[in-house]
């Protein structure tokens, strides 16, 4: 493929067939992605897809790109050294909550707090999918499942409010539901410089079906989904008639028509404090109520890789260019003739 | 400087001293073994050292568990060793004399700061009597100096505060054993103006006490007769005095330079491997990439992602870190892509000795993997071979595609010895070759790439992401062999596990003949790996010389094992294997081989002495 070359999807889509369960939520995704691919102007030959371990993490396999599928947990280390020695390339990594927030938690909370340059995917479908249906990181308190049959104790992670902690330069949330609104917030992350990483409210219909249903069905989002849209109030509602003020420091949802709409927070995506960001994540503590979408923020900071090749760059301005026999003579030497 | 030949004629010529410097961990005892061996060097004497210090950074002041120790070996001729006994133990305070006097030759010297030898410090090191009074060093040759007093007194004239000047104490026993020992002064004096440049008052005080520990010599009565050790024949080069770590991280950085692939280093931090990762981000001018990654599972990981990536990937770690990467070695040895992954051994199980050497991983390097996840492992002999050990496991990671675990231990880590430098273009070139085409046809008949079909060596094609034409996916899920698709049939593993196995020994080819050494005629034949070969060569020349006949072959390669070393050790009657483990390599020979290894074992976080493997060979020998 040459770089003038157009593309399609069929060019993206590789010859394997796709091995999710009929009805699975990944289908959704694996579309979008194939679709926006020829938009990015980008090649496949530099395109990676790196995974770790679960349903999601075959995604690699689809994709007519590089693609690397690793070991459970491990893929944003292993990404990490990929996009580190190879600013090239368009390194995406593809994951569960499993994947990312239980086992791999440690690697991905330190890909985000050094910016690597990343486009993270996380699959949130709140359940063990591949391991046939234990209780997940994400899972809330009181699920039944076959390893917690009287309900589950553990308090959940809320994936965007982990992110947000953990230093993310770019963190976003979309759902399997809206193609439209899932490959802009791809294009989004993927024109970010540094770590981004997106929350995907993912359905699976085997082992957690409608989980977030009463969220993304098509006549609830308008009631239950908070867009976030950069410079504007935020407000939602069949009419616009609700909206989210900042009180005290704590989000908290108000109708339109009592406070004002200059009341409103209006969204700043750009703000370094990442306070405000995370007020508005933990407005969706549970499932059940309005859920912000969309980017939570994209603030511009130094991208890892870009750091460590401006360090060789300088060494080599000082010192020269490696020369082995220097080094080698680099401690107090002596001659024997 | 001062011309102590002129002044002080009776020196006595003697061919190799053995001198350990014990103090407290505050002390500086380290850097006072380090700079008496740096002017040992530069001297021109062959030497070898064992730095010996606690896991605390600062241990209780004054308790037998903080004492710090350097032991350093020179000699006017080859030695492999830092020595069994020493002849001269320098002593600064009484947890020092406690802990280390057993070591100390009979009749040997003790060089004493008395100024530490009060009530307080002799009741911690569990002292009732001071033992510089109660005549219980009657057989050795004492050497006392108030040298905390001394060096404050001579400090008070250049402003510096006693506190600041007690500090540089250590400065005043290394001039102390600088005129015993007949070193030249120049190369520690310009040392200290080097190292402690823009702070003049510590220079002023660091050499003021070196003088004055000099000038003690000279002036008191001593007892001890003043030694020197001539320059050892060396073959004609140019040498520099190196340790384990620093000749590893160098062996890396040659091998990355003659493969034409940049280095990247993941590696946490842990004793005694950091030296690695802080010796390399060193070197970024070369294009060494190192990430201090958030754990061990990281820094492997990382590594193998810039292979994946076409990169030197490279991660250094202990016994412990190992241990934790054996799930990413395994999809390593799944993706078959090269990776070098260093163990720099210490004491185990768990935290166990981090600062202590063992070589008890060789099991772990082995089998240390889930399925059948075989790899090369290649050792280090001396801290200066650490270099060739670096630059062998890049050439085999990059030829095979392979990752590769490279053994050394905290003794070869740390301690040091004369290395004659090689010169960069001498360097044999290491190959790479990126996959650039298609190298299949598909069922269609048109050209395509697959990742999994192999060269003559077994390995497959290594190609690198941004290489048009040839995506593919791979992972760690078992591939069909060629095509490198999932898949799960049963004849397909059975076939892949095969090859797997096939390709890396096939190694061995590469290899070139075993060296037998010594009697070849012998009925003995002794055969080491790793840091025991210092050990080893020295009791073997002990009994060459005394007429006993034995043969030795010294392992560097230990997987696959070298093509002929079943027949070599079949020649001989007896085979003994000494090791710094229960008998590991030995359980690994009988295994192979059928051949009835002895071992001679020692796990104690020290390293076999020469006298103690010279008894053991003749006793097993005879």
């Amino acid at each position: 493929m040459s770089d003038s070359a157009v593309t399609t999807k069929k060019d993206w889509t590789s010859d394997q067939e796709v091995r999710w369960c009929p009805g699975c939520g990944d289908y959704s995704i694996l579309t979008a992605m194939q679709l926006l691919m020829p938009e990015l102007g980008t090649r496949r030959e530099d395109t990676v897809f790196v995974s770790g371990i679960g349903c999601a993490a075959r995604f690699p396999y689809y994709m007519n790109t590089y693609g690397l599928h690793a070991i459970h947990g491990r893929s944003p280390a292993i990404a990490t050294g990929l996009a580190m020695a190879r600013r090239d390339l368009d390194v995406w990594v593809v994951g569960g909550d499993g994947d990312m927030l239980s086992i791999g938690g440690n690697h991905l909370i330190h890909a985000l707090r050094r910016n690597v340059n990343l486009t993270i995917l996380l699959f949130n479908n709140q359940i063990y999918g591949l391991t046939k249906g234990q209780y997940s990181p994400t899972s809330e308190v009181g699920k039944v499942t076959k390893s917690t049959p009287m309900g589950s104790l553990d308090t959940p992670f809320n994936p965007i409010s982990v992110a947000l902690g953990a230093e993310a330069s770019f963190v976003a949330r979309t759902h399997d539901m809206d193609r439209a609104h899932m490959q802009e917030v791809f294009r989004r992350a993927h024109n970010h410089r540094g770590a981004a990483i997106v929350e995907v409210y993912q359905n699976c219909n085997v082992f957690n079906d409608g989980a977030f249903a009463a969220l993304t069905k098509k006549d609830a989002r308008a009631h239950m989904l908070i867009p976030l849209v950069h410079a504007e109030p935020v407000r939602f509602g069949p009419d616009g008639e609700r909206g989210v003020i900042l009180d005290d420091g704590v989000a908290r949802i108000v109708s339109v028509d009592e406070v004002g709409v200059e009341a409103l927070h209006v969204h700043d995506e750009t703000a370094e404090d990442l306070s405000v960001a995370f007020a508005l994540s933990r407005l969706a503590d549970d499932r059940q109520s309005p859920t912000p979408i969309g980017v939570y923020c994209a603030v511009d900071r130094l991208e890892y890789g870009g750091g460590i090749d401006a360090q060789i760059a300088a060494a080599q301005a000082d010192r020269g260019p490696g020369d082995l026999d220097a080094l080698l003579h680099s401690l107090p030497t002596w001659e024997v003739n | 400087m001062i011309n102590t030949e002129e002044l002080l004629p009776e020196v006595r010529e003697v061919e190799r001293i053995i001198v350990r410097f014990a103090g407290d961990s505050g002390d500086g005892m380290q850097l006072t073994g380090d700079r008496f061996t740096s002017a040992s060097a530069l001297f021109g004497n062959d030497l070898a050292t064992l730095p010996e210090f606690p896991a605390e950074i600062r241990a209780p002041a004054g308790t037998l568990a903080g004492v710090s120790a350097f032991q350093v070996h020179i000699s006017d001729h080859d030695i492999t060793t830092p020595g069994d006994a020493p002849n001269v133990l320098v002593t600064m305070n009484p947890a020092a004399m406690m802990a280390e006097l057993p070591r100390l030759e009979s009749g040997g010297t003790i060089i004493v700061n008395t100024d530490a030898f009060n009530e307080r410090n002799l009741a911690k090191a569990g002292y009732q009597v001071n033992p510089l009074e109660d005549g219980s060093l009657d057989g050795y040759s004492v050497i006392t100096a108030p040298m905390t007093d001394l060096t404050k007194q001579v400090c008070k004239d250049l402003g510096v505060k006693p506190r600041d000047a007690e500090r540089s104490k250590n400065f005043f026993a290394l001039g102390l054993v600088s005129w015993l020992f007949s070193r030249p002064t120049d190369p520690s004096l310009h040392w200290i103006r080097e190292k402690f440049a823009g702070r003049d008052a510590v220079i002023a005080a660091n050499e003021a006490a070196f003088k004055a520990g000099h000038a003690f010599g000279e002036t008191a009565e001593l007892s001890a007769s003043r030694l020197a050790v001539r320059p050892a024949r060396f073959d004609p080069g140019t040498y520099t005095n190196i340790n384990g770590n620093t000749a590893l991280s160098w062996g890396l950085i040659a091998a990355s330079q003659k493969a034409g692939i940049p280095i990247f280093l993941g590696s946490y931090p842990i004793t005694p491997a950091s030296d690695i990762l802080h010796e390399l981000a060193k070197h970024k001018n070369f294009g060494v990439r190192t990430l201090q990654a958030e754990d061990e599972i990281a820094a492997i990981g990382a590594a193998l992602g810039a292979s994946y990536g076409g990169h030197l990937g490279v991660t250094a770690t202990s016994g412990p870190g190992l241990a934790l990467k054996g799930e990413t070695l395994g999809l390593a040895v799944s993706l078959e892509l090269p990776l070098v992954v260093i163990d720099i051994q210490r004491g185990g199980p768990s935290t166990g000795l981090p600062t202590k050497t063992e070589a008890a991983d060789l099991m772990m390097a082995h089998y240390g993997r889930h399925g059948e996840a075989p790899l090369p492992i290649v050792s280090a002999n001396s801290p200066s071979d650490c270099f060739r050990a670096a630059f062998e496991a890049v050439r085999i990671a990059v030829r095979y595609r392979t990752p590769v675990i490279l053994l050394s231990d905290g003794y070869l880590a740390n301690g040091t010895e004369p290395w004659r430098l090689p010169v960069a273009k001498d360097l044999p070139n290491i190959p790479v070759d990126f996959a650039s085409s298609a190298n299949a046809l598909n069922e269609d008949g048109e050209e395509v790439f697959w990742p999994y079909v192999r060269n003559d060596d077994l390995a497959r094609p290594w190609a690198v992401p941004g290489t048009e034409n040839l995506m593919h996916r791979i992972g760690g899920i078992e591939k069909e062999d060629g095509t490198g698709n999932i898949s799960y049939d049963p004849e397909n593993h059975g076939r892949m596990v095969a090859i797997r196995d096939e390709r890396i020994k096939k190694v061995a080819d590469s290899y070139p003949p075993t060296v037998v050494e010594g009697d070849s005629d012998a009925d003995a034949v002794i055969v080491g790996w790793g840091s025991t070969w210092g050990a080893i060569t020295s009791a073997i020349g002990r009994m060459r010389r005394a007429g006993d006949k034995v043969a030795r072959v010294h392992l560097t390669n230990l997987y696959p094992l070298p093509n002929d070393l079943g027949d070599i050790l079949r020649r001989f009657e007896t085979v003994i294997v000494p090791e710094m483990n229960l008998g590991q390599l030995s359980k690994i020979l009988r295994a192979e081989y059928l051949v009835d290894a002895k071992s001679i074992c020692k796990v104690e976080g020290q390293p076999f002495t020469a006298a103690e493997l010279h008894q053991q060979f003749r006793e097993m020998t005879q």
